[in-house]
């Protein structure tokens, strides 16, 4: 029976398998650098242990089987007996890819994996453990037969050494275990991974009468006998989930009689039957029983305080458990020191975000309806609650921020895989990591970025030979940065390549049409010309790129999230692309101006200054398109005009806007005053509309529409005499 | 989900459990078993529909068995399906019951 509660643990086993997946191919892209890096072995190794641990909880099989092989060889890359190679690397990182599609296939589909995926992973292991030397029937000389340790912290006087070569493992789970949610038999079966359970008893004592018996409290008692080649610490973990609540004693191999002397003493059961389930398990023989029954006697006599320590493992402090996924995660976490963090789902955090919109439009109107009574005191209020309403804004639009670290972190495995494809060793840098984005941003940059990458690294970065011949080092680099730069975030794409050619671009614009022989652009302007569409100078179309297809694809993404692409670039040296997106995507600090009766936002980040035009500064008109300001020759738009409004109007005020190092004038009628709003979009009639890029809804309840002044500030140098279209 | 039926016929109650037997069931089962087992003094348990049974599913039929000696009646397992046979044998309960248990030739335990 599938309750909603299996499928909540469920759907956060695969969230923890993702992110502990990704820290895996993290640390194992880190170990390309640098092959001894402990720290890095040690976080791919508890990513694979972690996931081999919920997985058995939850019976995964299949699952655990393959992680165990992972981790089996991750362990003795820890320990130094196997070194890091580039093949070991490679075969690590297929099989976190595969474990990535086994846990989705078992966790969405709900089924065993089809026979294309057994048989992917059968070669996988084959190939790990032919990585360990590991030969089914052949000896090899390189593997020393691993004896479990003796327990070197016994120093009890006196008494013998027990012959058994098996584990011998107590467990009384406790009341409350399978209410918990969990199973003994689930971890039988994963402690039968460690080696081979030779016997098992099951201990019914504590099974009350039937009127008493609680039938999802757990009576059970058990005494294993494992043969395991495992040391005492992966068999504690086993029991890890259940290690607070649960009784627990785990005995070596030939370990010293008083053990059982001591575990017969702390266990509830009759030692009678006690010992006689140890025997059958061959824990002890028959004399070694008796001698143990013998001490018995004086069990009252004898303190035996060692023993009792040694057998009696320290419980570890840790929170009591729930449910073995709760326990997983915060297992976890106390050993990550990271900042405390829950999980919400981003569809609650974009229902908030919406309500505070609607909370800043409803703001405002009280804020205008009171702002015409005489009520001071009203309007002291609701000033006060604007000011609230405001700060509520702020954080709301907080929480949908994220580092833009991690998508640049996941890019290190797309240079990985791509200079492998290319034949070329480049290496990624990353800077500004901790820039934060809107998240919806963040999402929607994720593709173009990684357009932009591959395509540096394919026809940016030159080959090992050029390199060298042009005395750069013949490790190529590809560097993303980002930060915050007045109101809009930047990031950048760079290269330490070829840079572009200009002459290319411009003979293959010249031969497409798309420029008249007589243009005068800027080198800036022909860079930009490898974002028209089918636009590539690429001799060659490799599989990446090439198709002229990407570049474009890429300008309107971005263009799509309000944000602009540029780019630089230095030939011989490399290229720079910036790309430029607004900070948010939801609310906007705008500048309210007015033509006739109707109002228009501007992005308050972007505005430089007003101006009021007096008579003179109208005649200050250079010419039609331009505007001395104080010796600065400003184009500028009308937005009467620019909008069809009918008449004269008064003109009376200029807006000075500068957006990516371009500046240019807005005049209007009227300057009406700071005004933060939350952007509607505008319907789908309004797409092609130049120039806008939303509405909102004022307090007095009128539509304003929300200027896209990039966009404006575009056509102002268009109209001022360039010759792109 | 599980349904259990009865049927008593001069004494012996004859009692069918298809379906799960695990935690989410267990409150169930264990009343209709005892309350059948009450009114008779012998009982047999046919466990060919089990589908899936865990470590509460188990305890019930050992408590069921314990109650067989406590009140002195005869308690049998019979027909045990697949998961229940695994159970049975990742725990060694077998000779607690003492049913005779049909084991194919490719069942492997644990390992």
């Amino acid at each position: 029976m599938m309750s909603t509660e299996m499928e909540e643990a469920k759907r956060l086993f695969k969230q923890e398998c993702e992110e502990l997946l990704q820290a895996m191919e993290e640390g194992l892209l880190s170990l390309e650098c640098d092959p001894k890096d402990g720290d890095s072995i040690n976080s791919v190794f508890r990513a694979a242990h972690t996931i081999k641990g919920t997985a058995g909880v939850f019976g995964f099989d299949e699952i655990v089987a393959f992680t165990h092989v992972v981790e089996t060889l991750l362990e003795r890359v820890r320990d130094g007996v196997l070194n890091v190679s580039d093949d070991l690397l490679v075969t690590l990182l297929k099989s976190g890819d595969y474990l990535g599609e086994l846990v989705h296939h078992t966790l969405t589909e709900d089924a065993t994996p089809g026979e294309t995926l057994i048989a992917q992973g059968q070669l996988l292991i084959d190939n790990l453990n032919a990585l360990m030397g590991v030969e089914s029937s052949l000896p090899d000389e390189k593997m020393i037969p691993v004896e479990a340790p003796l327990e070197s912290a016994v120093i009890v006087e006196g008494g013998h050494l027990v012959e058994t070569d098996n584990w011998h493992i107590s467990v009384r789970f406790g009341r409350d275990v399978l209410r918990n949610g969990m199973d003994p038999l689930a971890f039988f079966h994963y402690l039968a991974t460690l080696g081979e359970i030779v016997a098992l008893a099951t201990l019914h004592d504590d099974l009350p009468e039937a009127a008493e018996m609680d039938p999802e409290s757990c009576y059970l008692g058990f005494e294993v006998d494992l043969h395991s080649a495992s040391d005492r610490e992966a068999i504690e973990r086993v029991f890890e989930f259940v290690r607070d609540d649960c009784q627990l004693h785990i005995i070596p191999p030939r370990s010293n009689i008083s053990n059982y002397i001591s575990l017969i003493n702390s266990l509830p059961e009759d030692e009678m039957r006690l010992g006689e389930i140890l025997v059958r398990g061959k824990a002890l023989t028959e004399r070694e029983l008796e001698q143990v029954l013998a001490q018995q006697v004086q069990k009252s006599d004898v303190a035996d305080p060692i023993g009792r320590m040694l057998v009696d493992e320290a419980v570890v402090d840790q929170q009591v458990v729930h449910a073995a996924v709760d326990k997983q995660v915060q297992t976890r976490r106390k050993k990550i020191p990271e900042i405390h963090s829950i999980r919400v789902d981003s569809s609650k955090l974009d229902e908030l975000i919406n309500l505070v919109g609607e909370l800043v439009i409803a703001g405002a109107r009280s804020y205008l309806l009171a702002q015409r009574t005489n009520n001071d005191e009203l309007l002291e209020t609701i000033a006060g609650t604007s000011r609230l309403v405001e700060e509520i804004r702020d954080n709301a639009l907080n929480l949908r921020m994220v580092p833009i670290g991690d998508t640049f972190r996941r890019f290190q495995r797309v240079v990985y895989d791509v200079s492998k494809e290319l034949g070329k060793d480049i290496q990624l840098n990353i800077d500004g990591a901790e820039t934060e984005l809107d998240k919806t941003v963040i999402e929607k940059i994720s593709d173009p970025l990684t357009h932009l990458i591959r395509n540096s690294m394919d026809h940016g970065i030159e080959s090992a030979e050029e390199r060298e011949a042009a005395g750069k080092p013949a490790k190529g680099t590809v560097s993303l940065n980002a930060y915050h730069d007045s109101g809009t975030i930047v990031i950048e794409i760079s290269d330490d390549g070829g840079g572009l050619n200009r002459d290319k671009i411009l003979a293959k614009a010249l031969e497409r049409g798309m420029l008249a022989a007589n243009h005068n652009l800027s080198d800036r302007e022909i860079y930009r010309l490898i974002f028209e569409a089918g636009f590539s100078t690429a001799d060659e179309v490799t599989n990446l790129s090439g198709r002229g297809v990407g570049m474009d694809v890429v300008n309107r993404n971005i263009a799509a999230l309000r944000g602009s692409i540029d780019v630089e670039s230095t030939p011989g040296q490399g290229s720079t692309m910036l790309i430029r997106l607004p900070l948010t995507l939801a609310i906007i600090d705008g500048f309210l101006v007015g033509v006739d009766d109707t109002s228009y936002v501007v992005p308050l980040d972007l505005i430089m200054e007003c101006v009021e035009l007096t008579g003179d500064e109208n005649s200050a008109i250079v010419d039609h398109d331009f505007i001395n300001l104080r010796g600065e020759v400003l184009p500028f738009i009308r937005l009467r005009e620019k909008f069809s409004h009918n008449g004269q109007g008064r003109q009376e005020s200029l807006v000075v806007v500068e957006y990516a190092g371009q500046r240019a004038g807005l005049v209007v009628d009227e300057l009406l005053g700071e005004f933060q709003t939350v952007i509607k979009p505008l319907g789908k009639i309004f797409q092609s509309l130049r120039g806008v890029s939303g509405a909102t809804i004022l307090g007095s309840g009128d539509v304003a529409v929300i200027l896209d002044v990039p966009n404006l500030i575009k056509q102002t140098v268009v109209t001022a005499g360039g010759t792109l279209h | 989900m599980v349904e259990i039926s009865a049927r008593r016929r001069k004494g012996v109650c004859r009692m069918e459990i298809v379906g799960d037997m695990t935690i989410y069931e267990a409150l169930e089962i264990k009343k209709k078993l005892l309350s059948s087992f009450d009114k008779a003094q012998e009982m047999e348990v046919n466990l060919s529909g089990v589908s899936e049974i865990d470590s509460a599913g188990i305890q019930l039929l050992m408590l069921m068995k314990m109650e067989s000696q406590r009140q002195g009646k005869k308690l049998r397992l019979t027909a045990h399906s697949e998961a229940t046979l695994k159970v049975l044998d990742t725990l060694s309960l077998s000779a607690f019951f003492g049913d005779p248990v049909l084991i194919s030739a490719d069942d492997s335990p644990l390992h």
